[in-house]
């Protein structure tokens, strides 16, 4: 049992946060102030790998490993929340689908292309009437003789504005309870594809958040990902891996909120010596280390599991919901600790707070969570003690 | 990086699983109303090689890591944490300290008793004085031709009502402080020595907990522990360890709080279904164990740290801290799922509240391990 990186997991880690406080951070503060990541940004994370880090190698990727992965997103989110997000979603949610039932003609179209960033992925299965309650989508994609035509409204798209590539669910079999939904591939050039309103959030800004317009909008046979029916199936299954990487951002919004509180602590004098010499801040600083610490393993634990392709479910739920919601307290006492100037945009902790709150709705709120872990728990009650 | 208990780690654990489930459990309920332990359990114990995990094969122990320590404290304190406490204070402070410090001849003298379970150890370092503030301690050991003379209290003693050997912090030196302290070995027999009563506790209670006496208790140079005046630095590294014992026992605690709770939700029917249907009645449950796994993994860690020989002292305090919380919160939620059956002694669960609320105040408060951590990450 060995909870530490490897030696080249290690390495990459330094390498990352060097490029991440050198060309990621210093400009988390603008893309929040406008609302979209830089020009430049995408190639320059593309050039770095940062597209395609699991992606295998025969595929164009930089072919690492979960847990590789995993540092990337928290490493970015630790420079930038929305920065992490662009990286996660484009990975979990529209890479890891197509590597885990995209057919090989599927595979060797879209891979490359996401692998360097020249196409941008996203997932769509929300809609203003499914969140949660998933299952209930109601955008159809109906069959004819030449391909699929799919109508409806899908919304809350993180990357919507910057995606070629859309992983979407449909309804292709109304009736059947059980094979309602199939996954589809689209490319958002066509015909009939719109890419609608894009919302304005209280965090992570830059990140686009879309609704994607369908009307009669006609994809070919081949779209089709994974077997008819068994959208909902792919969904949940991406999203058990996507809750990894929302945990690994949650994490390194967490861990930057912790650094810059203690730095603060260490500096700001009042009452004639630093605040840190107070057991307030002291306890303060103290509860956010160990909710960091609790979560970085939970997460790690859960990315380790998928790639030794061990079961991970409730792992990764445990992982995301313990993580964000410790995401918010760690952000929110960060503020505290740095009073006034805490609620100040000069200052980061308040957008780190801003940024946090996403982590326990997006992927699966928090609710969802619960009801993943309590399932397990009640059904197999030696699954605690395993 | 590897996220799996070992093998043989994973058979240790369920080898003392069983043996919790069939010869503890049956009389929980019993040791807990009485304050008692049975002989006979420590001797068995003894037999199995858990008076003496980590202590090395040379001198009867198992020889196995602080992982090895964790995994078994869970499982001992998923029946019983009295039990689980005596096991603590016996392994990881009063051997712990002779482990560390013990010179050859002292070791030779005492491990093979203790690890045999023949004899049960005990230490003392909190006062009546000073508990938190443990550098203060005021017990002397003046000198007395070869060796010292004991004055003074201990308080707050685990296994003193039971232990043959007592590893006893006293000031050596009354002008420097922390600087001023020794580690002595104490007998029960010696003459001057006294050990009072049992404290009538509010959990862990199958433990005994005594003050001790101390009127010019002699000991000879053969009975200090390690060098003079670093006993309270032989204090501190023993009470780092310790307290990655007392993470895994309050984890153990939690889990058998948790494993009861699921037992009951699932049987208990209100409003026509199962408790365990209700959405609130779930989400209690998986924040319990999501809590729980939470905790595991940093005790866990804690214990591997220790176990390659790295500095785990931070890591250690995180554990320490979070299991302890942890487990009381659990036992508390445990207790609510149980309704008004969970407030009587007719369930479990009050017990292992009880229980829990002991690990937020011994080998190093939750004030304290706070005070550790800033310290850290200040770089102070």
């Amino acid at each position: 049992m060995d909870f530490r990186l490897d030696d080249d997991q290690r390495q990459l880690r330094e390498a990352l946060r060097d490029f991440c406080d050198n060309e990621i951070a210093p400009k988390a503060a603008k893309r929040d102030e406008t609302g979209c990541f830089e020009e430049g940004l995408i190639p320059k994370l593309g050039e770095m790998g940062l597209f395609g880090t699991y992606i295998p190698a025969e595929y164009g990727g930089t072919g690492l490993d979960c847990v590789s992965y995993a540092m990337t997103v928290e490493e970015l989110s630790r420079a930038c929340g929305a920065t992490g997000i662009l990286v996660s979603a484009h990975h979990s949610l529209c890479v890891d689908p197509i590597l885990n039932y995209g057919t090989e003609p599927q595979k060797h179209k879209y891979l490359p292309k996401l692998a360097t960033g020249e196409w941008i992925g996203c997932f769509s299965l929300t809609e203003p009437g499914s969140g949660s309650d998933a299952g209930a989508a109601r955008c159809t994609a109906v069959e004819d003789a030449n391909g699929w035509v799919i109508n409806g409204t899908k919304n809350f798209v993180t990357n919507g504005r910057e995606a070629h590539v859309i992983v979407l669910f449909a309804v292709t079999d109304a009736d059947n309870p059980r094979r309602r939904l199939s996954a589809f591939i689209v490319e958002k050039d066509t015909p009939g594809c719109t890419l609608g309103k894009l919302e304005h959030k209280l965090g992570i800004k830059a990140s686009s958040t879309a609704e994607l317009i369908f009307e009669n909008c006609r994809v070919p046979k081949d779209a089709l990902l994974g077997e008819r029916g068994k959208g909902f199936h792919v969904a949940l299954g991406t999203l058990d891996g996507g809750r990894i990487g929302v945990a690994c951002q949650a994490l390194g919004l967490s861990q930057a909120a912790l650094d810059f509180a203690v730095e603060y602590a260490k500096t700001r004098v009042q009452f004639n010596q630093p605040i840190g010499k107070f057991q307030a801040i002291q306890w303060k600083l103290a509860d956010m280390a160990t909710a960091v610490a609790g979560a970085r393993l939970l997460t790690y634990r859960a990315a380790w599991l998928k790639q030794n392709k061990q079961p991970y479910s409730p792992e990764a739920a445990m992982a995301k919901l313990y993580a964000s919601e410790m995401s918010n307290r760690v952000t929110d006492a960060a503020i505290q600790v740095y009073g006034g100037y805490g609620y100040c945009a000069d200052y980061p902790a308040e957008r780190l707070m801003r940024d946090a709150r996403i982590t326990e709705l997006y992927e699966g709120t928090s609710e969802i969570q619960r009801m993943v872990i309590a399932r397990r728990v009640i059904d197999d009650p030696a699954w605690v003690a395993r | 990086m590897d996220f799996n208990l070992p093998e043989d780690l994973a058979a240790l654990r369920d080898a003392v699983r069983r043996f919790a489930a069939e010869r503890i459990r049956p009389h929980t309920r019993e040791w807990d109303r009485e304050q008692h332990l049975p002989d006979e359990l420590i001797a068995e114990l003894g037999q199995m090689g858990l008076m003496g995990i980590v202590t090395p094969e040379a001198y009867g122990g198992a020889g196995l890591g602080y992982l090895a320590n964790a995994v078994v404290m869970e499982e001992l304190a998923r029946q019983d944490g009295g039990l689980a406490l005596t096991v603590a204070a016996h392994n990881g402070l009063c051997l712990a300290h002779l482990n560390l410090a013990a010179s050859e001849e002292q070791k030779q003298r005492y491990l093979p008793k203790l690890t045999a379970g023949e004899w049960v150890g005990a230490w003392g370092l909190t006062e009546p004085g000073c508990g938190s503030d443990a550098a203060a301690l005021q017990t002397r050991a003046v000198r007395d031709g070869g060796g010292w003379r004991l004055s003074g209290h201990k308080m707050f003693i685990t296994n003193g009502a039971r232990a043959h050997v007592f590893v006893v912090m006293a000031r050596t030196d009354p002008d420097k402080g922390p600087k001023g302290i020794s580690a002595f070995i104490v007998e029960r027999t010696d003459k001057g020595f006294e050990i009072g009563r049992k404290e009538d506790k509010l959990g862990v209670r199958s433990s005994d907990t005594v003050p001790l006496d101390f009127d010019h208790v002699y000991c000879g140079p053969e009975d200090l522990v390690g060098e003079l005046n670093q006993g309270y630095v032989d204090a501190l590294r023993t009470l780092e360890r310790g307290r990655i014992g007392i993470g895994a026992l309050s984890i153990g605690l939690a889990r058998g709080a948790l494993e009861e709770a699921i037992a009951y939700a699932k049987d208990r029917k209100a409003f026509g279904k199962a408790l365990a249907d209700q959405q609130a009645i779930q989400f209690m449950l998986a924040d319990m164990a999501t809590e729980i796994e939470t905790a595991r993994l940093l005790v866990h860690d804690a214990a591997q740290t220790l176990d390659r020989g790295e500095d785990s002292r931070h890591k250690a305090s995180l554990a320490k801290l979070v299991a302890s919380e942890m487990a009381t919160r659990v036992g508390l939620k445990a207790i609510q799922i149980h309704g008004g059956y969970g407030y009587t002694k007719d369930m479990p669960v009050e017990r292992y509240m009880r229980d829990a609320k002991l690990c937020e105040i011994g080998e190093g408060s939750s004030e304290v391990q706070r005070i550790l951590i800033a310290r850290n990450l200040l770089g102070w």
